[in-house]
């Protein structure tokens, strides 16, 4: 009797683990079918969203033709036919893989995308290190202070990190540190000097740091850096906020649990309670909620490039929208719905990884 | 806006030290005047220490932001858009002084007169936006848990997607589309509201749809349904009620965020003209040329102003959240409130 009960104990783990591992391929399929509907949505409304104002040559042309001159603009280009037709010609050159080229400077929008999409890319990676190097440790030591004045300090900051708008943060880094103490650029991506040596670069990436670590040229590696410490410190500070918070209010419930109390009265050190027992739990909300801030960071890209005239997606978005380039700005805004999807997606399999029950 | 659902006996007084005592606090709970059962006041009264010291913060710079916005007109002493008086020209980038407490811009405004004027814009953006969102995310979402089937699919795949997208690039591709860009004070004003309230009625409907779709399968609604009450009673009487616990929070959450949007679409270009409104965003956007030589001031203090205007909301909001969440809740006898959770 005992043994049959043993056999149905020793069993159970097993079994569950085999079910669960099928349920995960078939969730990460499903999971990841999902990203389509997601990604046609949004191209659909910013499609027809840009077109509720006119087409982009009127926008561009409208004052300066006469109106059989636009016209015939018009119908070289095909915005004279129904709005339908242009629509599922956008979408059949999307499933080709041609994006179009833009109005304002004539480059295919494909270009556009890798050129400034990998200097937003390498911002955000920045940030993300940034957020995760304040965000992290604070937030446990705001969570082991718990109500007390050290927790009272960093909540405000947290708080502050938040509220305050990414370009009001950079322009006050701007005025403390390259204006007041001259220690860093004011904006930018290289100095006049890094940019001649990296145009005589045979096949430049399009990451500067990289180009400028094969190189091996220390200058150039200290130049791409610096003008990056400033775009990361304030897009960071914003995401590390939300990261701290986090930290914080997941600790404060994890080491409320009966094992963390079972485990102090074991003798563990209060400091391996809080890093080995209360952060690992802890941490798996975060990654989850990590997926949605990836869509919050590029929000804040926009506008910390923007701040430091940094060449990515963001700047050039809104460069692009200010010029009613709606064949850029589709591209980008689908580009980066794509980049939100799929990071999405990527921290979905690894919270169902972590955590079985995120499973459906 | 008043909740209809009297608070949990064990989660009203957190003052009291033991369960035999709550009890009857708890009687004496709903016999108080309604006015301190409203939503701020009952958390203020509820609340202790810390977490009472940063709602009053929030609460204050709150009061001081729907104040500024309403005494403008009494408090700045310039017009938002007047760059002389008497027919004297201000002067461009002047440091503050004393006929300029906050400086000039480089078009001559004074910062001051607009700091106090974009109050104006901050609230009228914030109050339309909030609350469109929450009339529209609060219908779809009780409709879609409701009614079910193929509409609540479409609803909630549209929703998500929206939701995933960087607010940000929503709202200028919404403001675009609404204003073309630029734009007049209440066009402007409007626009940029309508932009907020896309991104934010995913919020409202995801919560309502998911408290709607748990409170669907409640007895109390099958009730309803044998007794032959209508679907439109049904939502609003015992769906809606019932559902709207978490709006506080999010309520101001989306209050705070509709003050950082209104002023990044400002500050990217996209925002209100500065002769018709005072708007800090599109202030901080001229400032940024300004603070590479130096000049602090222009872009110094309308950024504090949006900084502490979003503190003060999200304070509130947080401290309210904390204060709901028997969790975070602090309570002045440590010991006792363990012993309460586990009850």
């Amino acid at each position: 009797m005992s043994t049959a009960l043993e056999n149905e104990v020793e069993d159970a783990p097993r079994r569950t683990s085999k079910r669960a591992s099928g349920g995960l391929g078939r969730y990460v399929l499903v999971r990841f079918l999902l990203i389509i509907p997601t990604i046609f949505i949004l191209m659909t409304m910013v499609f027809f969203l840009m077109r509720i104002t006119g087409d982009p040559i009127t926008a561009a042309l409208g004052g300066r033709l006469t109106p059989d001159q636009l016209a015939e603009r018009r119908a070289e280009a095909g915005y004279d036919r129904p709005l339908l037709v242009q629509y599922l010609d956008y979408l059949w050159g999307v499933l080709r893989g041609d994006f179009g080229t833009t109005y304002s400077d004539n480059t295919p929008v494909s270009e556009v995308l890798t050129t400034y999409g990998a200097a937003t890319l390498e911002l955000v990676l920045y940030s993300l290190v940034v957020a995760l190097l304040l965000g992290v440790p604070l937030g446990m030591i705001a969570a082991r202070t718990r109500d007390r004045w050290p927790d009272a300090v960093l909540r405000i900051v947290a708080i502050l990190g938040y509220a305050t708008p990414v370009f009001f943060v950079g322009l006050l880094l701007k005025l403390i540190f390259s204006v007041g103490l001259g220690w860093l650029p004011v904006a930018g991506r290289l100095s006049t000097e890094g940019q001649i040596t990296m145009s005589r670069i045979l096949n430049p990436s399009p990451f500067y740091l990289l180009d400028a670590l094969r190189l091996g040229n220390t200058e150039l590696i200290v130049d791409a850096l610096s003008h990056a410490v400033l775009p990361a410190i304030a897009l960071g500070i914003l995401t590390g906020g939300i990261f701290l918070r986090l930290v914080r209010t997941n600790m404060i419930g994890t080491m409320e649990m009966q094992y963390i109390e079972s485990a102090r009265s074991r003798g563990v050190s209060e400091t391996r309670l809080t890093t080995r027992h209360g952060l690992r739990p802890a941490l798996i909300p975060i990654i989850t909620v990590m997926g949605m801030q990836i869509a919050l960071m590029l929000g804040g890209a926009v506008l910390t490039e923007t701040t430091f005239e940094w060449n990515g997606l963001g700047y050039m978005l809104a460069e692009y929208m200010k010029a009613r380039d709606y064949v850029a700005v589709q591209g980008i805004v689908m580009m980066l719905a794509v980049i939100v999807a799929i990071s999405n997606f990527v921290v979905d399999v690894i919270a169902a990884l972590i955590d079985p029950r995120v499973r459906y | 806006m008043t909740l209809s659902n009297p608070e949990p006996p064990g989660e009203d007084d957190p003052g009291a030290t033991d369960l035999a005592a709550e009890a009857g606090d708890a009687s004496v709970a709903r016999r108080r005047p309604w006015y301190l059962r409203l939503p701020i006041i009952s958390h203020l009264r509820g609340s202790v220490g810390l977490q009472r010291g940063m709602l009053i913060t929030g609460v204050v710079l709150v009061v001081v932001l729907l104040l500024s916005a309403l005494l403008a007109p009494l408090l700045a002493p310039y017009g938002f858009a007047q760059t002389s008086e008497d027919g004297v020209r201000f002067g461009t980038q002047e440091p503050p002084s004393a006929a300029h407490l906050l400086g000039t811009t480089v078009t001559g405004f004074d910062v001051l007169s607009r700091v106090i004027w974009g109050t104006r814009t901050a609230v009228a953006v914030m109050a339309c936006a909030v609350t469109a969102s929450l009339f529209l995310g609060v219908a779809l979402g009780l409709l879609s848990g409701y009614v079910g089937g193929w509409l609540d699919r479409v609803l909630v795949m549209v929703a998500d997607a929206v939701y995933a997208f960087p607010a940000l690039l929503l709202a200028i591709v919404m403001s675009i589309t609404i204003s073309g860009g630029q734009s007049g004070a209440w066009s402007g004003i409007l626009a940029a509201a309508i932009s907020i309230t896309v991104v934010f009625i995913p919020q409202y409907f995801r919560v309502i749809r998911a408290e709607v779709v748990r409170l669907k399968a409640e007895p109390f609604v099958e009730a309803a349904k044998v007794v032959g009450t209508g679907h439109r009673r049904i939502m609003g009487t015992h769906l809606l009620r019932n559902a709207t616990r978490t709006l506080p929070l999010i309520f101001t959450l989306n209050a705070s965020e509709s003050i950082l949007t209104l002023a990044a679409l400002g500050f990217l270009g996209f925002g209100i003209e500065p002769t018709s409104a005072a708007e800090w965003g599109y202030d901080l956007n001229r400032a940024m040329a300004d603070a590479t030589s130096g000049i602090w001031w222009t872009g110094m203090f309308p950024g504090l102003a949006i900084a502490l205007a979003v503190l003060g909301v999200t304070l509130v909001g947080e401290s309210i959240n904390d204060l709901n969440d028997p969790r975070l809740r602090t309570r002045r006898r440590r010991r006792g409130a363990r012993k309460k959770v586990a009850a």
